[in-house]
């Protein structure tokens, strides 16, 4: 038996452990891209601030896109509810909320985490720290997901909170993808350019996948099998099926655990139903952007249908 | 202010007191070095685990730790035995007045309380008038606060029957003390207090509602993660393996409380409430609060839910009954109290106020509804200035404070940088009542910590030491 209310609380407490790292993620990758292509970083930056949503916001604050002022934007700056320091500081605070329900590993490693980025973020982030900045987001949020994996008990608990992590990470990747899918069509010349090559690298990068992408493909980058790596590779675990297999089997324990289905248990199904109808080659002829524009819409709808059939609030 | 104070371990007439004998062996081995480390180490294991207290009016050190001293204060098995029996017998007394006062109200007609302090009180709840609780309990749990004088003099400060807090960190310091000391442990037979969670929930489940059926289910109610003692509501709900609530989650379905869940609407048998009297239900006290349940009182006065503490204990607690406990022990228990009451002076009476504003300076003076040592004047502590302002507010409205002589607390060491240092002390054993009363071997100290500082409250700047009660 778990209070709605508690449900609600482990759902965004996981999300938002998720968004702090994706934005450490997305910092990293718009880093590289600005390090190696100096004459179109702000570009580059605008495609960062565009997967992240917060474009608006960005350019309502400041004027140029420069590393400092995406940075400390996305990382730091705490009227951007997705910031990194926001999205910790969110967690932490439903992680408070629900503390009854985590390990004493779990909550001291989000606890902690909170801490010591804090600390690290109190100040604007000097350029030349950006990169141990960002590694240590990462740790932190490792830390926690490893206390979390490590400690917690298989039951409506964990499947509430994989429900945060998974939806938030779907969203995610789509969104990086959505965002660059033009520089995933075939072009005229099929070969990609050295400026494809750089795109096509900071899209893998942009979800820490660079270096297995190489495992499971040959080595030079290509279009299609990136946008099959990050939309149906089964193994991937930021892939769309990836999230997708293990939201539908927590819904799947909900259901079984509470003998009942919901609205949520019909949609997840039609998504998972959506991955595994085609080829990557079927979801290009029909149309990239217009694939991913419905599953990011189809994963929004999936986590209001979770909060009602639930009585998150 | 230098008060001569009796110290707990090294008085100075009498030298080394007994129950400390094996602790000072342990401490003169010690490396100095060592025990500062040890004091860190604490502190540390403290913040991570986010054992925080939430200061009120401290907006930027919002959550904040309550200093720990690592020198435990030490209480023979004896001295122990008496004090159980004081405070078995005032628990007796409080609960039996508060059924009293909420029906015939003998000790009235008695003449043994004046009615007009019953009537005209804010803590005094009409809507409990002929309410009797499931199992006849209205105060369950209860934290008596202690001071000692001297060798054999002991008095209660304060009785706590509404809902005293605290008592996580008597189990936090208890662990902790374990972890940095485990060595201590083995060579001195301490009484654990580990289990007060498990009896909680017993006491707690022993008086259900009559018509529950099969196990109880029992449930914490918080005021939400910004209260100050919320480390505690979620700690004990833990402990206890119940669930924490707050009041958005509850509601009254079929004349029961119930909690939303994933699952629909439960019922709740047990509240161990942590929200005040006029924030539980919107419907009865306060419309304004969102805290509460809306019927919770309806439900109540039907025997479908027991609420712990019950509502208007704190007729018993109120400063303004504290003066008359004496008589309200013996009324009650036919015995004499064993443990005294400070005298106090009610500034309702005119001779009495003529003598505290005399003596404004010597004098401790409180406010009669207030806690948590705000709105005192501490007058031996204070400035002229400080006096002259607060006589103004005596003389504006008496009937809103008592005074009581400025006590010598005893003292007990704390570890400072320059080695032991003594410090005032009280001390707050947690009673359950249910069918029976039980008292955990020890309870809260609370230390304060600024040199000659009579004031313990945590939020004043007070810290907190391990109690142990010795086997022996």
């Amino acid at each position: 038996m778990l209070l709605g209310r508690t449900a609600n609380g482990l759902y965004w407490m996981n999300r938002y452990i998720e968004r702090a790292e994706n934005m450490a993620r997305l910092v990293d990758a718009g880093l590289r891209m600005a390090l190696t292509r100096t004459q179109s970083a702000s570009e580059e930056w605008n495609s960062v601030l565009l997967s992240a949503g917060s474009d608006v916001a960005f350019t309502q604050k400041y004027q140029d896109y420069t590393a400092a002022n995406v940075a400390d934007f996305l990382l730091r700056d705490t009227s951007n509810p997705s910031s990194t320091m926001s999205a910790i500081e969110t967690a932490r605070n439903n992680a408070r909320m629900v503390r009854t329900a985590l390990t004493r590993e779990t909550w001291e490693s989000i606890n902690e985490a909170w801490m010591a980025l804090k600390r690290m973020l109190a100040k604007p982030i000097d350029e030349r720290d950006l990169p141990s900045v960002l590694d240590a987001i990462k740790r932190e949020t490792a830390l926690i997901r490893g206390c979390f994996y490590g400690t917690m008990l298989r039951n409506e608990i964990f499947d509430f909170s994989q429900l945060g992590t998974y939806v938030e990470r779907a969203d995610n990747t789509a969104r990086i993808l959505d965002v660059k899918y033009y520089v995933l069509l075939p072009s005229i010349s099929w070969v990609g350019s050295t400026l494809d090559n750089y795109q096509w690298e900071s899209i893998l990068r942009s979800v820490s996948a660079h270096r297995s992408y190489r495992w499971v493909y040959e080595a030079d980058y290509k279009p299609t099998n990136i946008a099959d790596y990050l939309i149906l590779n089964v193994r991937m675990p930021r892939s769309l099926t990836f999230c997708y297999r293990f939201l539908a089997e927590h819904l799947k324990f909900l259901g079984d655990d509470y003998g009942e289905r919901h609205a949520c248990h019909a949609t997840v199904d039609r998504t998972q139903a959506m991955l595994r109808a085609g080829s990557i080659k079927d979801i290009f002829d029909a149309g990239l952007h217009e694939f991913l524009a419905r599953f990011i819409q189809d994963n929004t709808k999936l986590g209001d249908e979770i909060a009602q059939d639930y009585r998150f609030n | 202010m230098r008060l001569a104070a009796f110290d707990e371990m090294l008085p100075e007439v009498s030298g080394l007191r007994k129950p400390y004998t094996a602790y000072d062996r342990w401490l003169k081995e010690q490396d100095p070095a060592r025990l500062t480390e040890k004091m860190q180490d604490a502190e540390r294991v403290f913040r991570k685990t986010g054992i925080t207290f939430a200061v009120y009016g401290e907006q930027e050190a919002s959550e904040r730790l309550i200093p720990f001293d690592i020198v435990p204060r030490i209480i023979s098995g004896n001295e122990w035995r008496r004090l159980t029996q004081g405070i078995e017998q005032r628990v007796q007394a409080l609960n039996a007045f508060l059924d009293d006062i909420y029906h015939r109200q003998e000790i009235l007609r008695a003449g043994r309380v004046p009615r007009e302090l019953i009537a005209r009180n804010e803590a005094f709840l009409p809507e409990m008038i002929g309410v009797r609780p499931p199992a006849g309990v209205y105060t369950h749990i209860i934290g008596v606060d202690i001071v000692r004088i001297s060798e054999n003099e002991f008095y209660v400060l304060e009785d706590n029957a509404r809902t005293p807090s605290g008592v996580s960190y008597m189990l936090e310091n208890r662990e902790t003390m374990m972890q940095l000391f485990p060595e201590l442990f083995q060579q001195i037979k301490v009484r654990p207090v580990e289990n007060y969670p498990q009896l909680l929930r017993q006491s707690l489940a022993a008086v259900r509602p009559q018509s529950t059926k099969g196990a109880p289910t029992i449930a914490v109610l918080t005021p939400g993660s910004f209260n100050s003692a919320y480390f505690e509501h979620a700690f004990l709900a833990d402990q206890m393996g119940v669930q924490l609530v707050e009041g958005q989650d509850l509601r009254v379905v079929d004349g029961h409380v119930a909690m939303r869940t994933t699952e629909g609407y439960k019922q709740i048998d047990v509240l161990y409430r942590r929200v005040d009297d006029s924030f539980l239900d919107p419907l009865t006290f306060r419309p304004d609060s969102a805290l509460g349940v809306p019927g919770i009182m309806d439900v109540y006065r039907a025997g479908n839910i027991t609420i712990a503490n019950a509502p208007g204990t704190g007729i018993a607690d109120d400063k303004a009954i504290y003066s008359y406990m004496p008589e309200i022990v013996e009324f009650y228990t036919g015995r004499k109290a064993i443990l005294g009451n400070i005298p106090t002076w009610r500034c309702s009476e005119p001779d009495s106020l003529k003598y505290v504003l005399e003596h404004i300076h010597e004098l401790v003076i409180k406010e009669v509804h207030g806690s948590g040592g705000y709105g005192m004047l501490v007058g031996p502590a204070a400035t002229k200035k400080e006096c002259q302002d607060f006589a103004k507010k005596l003389q504006a409205k008496p009937s809103n404070y008592i005074a009581q002589p400025t006590l010598a607390l005893s003292t007990c060491p704390i570890l400072t940088e320059k080695g032991l240092s003594p410090r005032h002390v009280d001390l707050r054993p947690y009673v359950l009542v249910s069918d029976r009363i039980q008292i955990v071997p020890g309870g809260l100290t609370r230390v304060a910590l600024k040199e000659g500082s009579l004031v313990v409250n945590s939020s004043q700047g007070g810290g907190t030491k391990d109690t142990w009660v010795l086997d022996d």
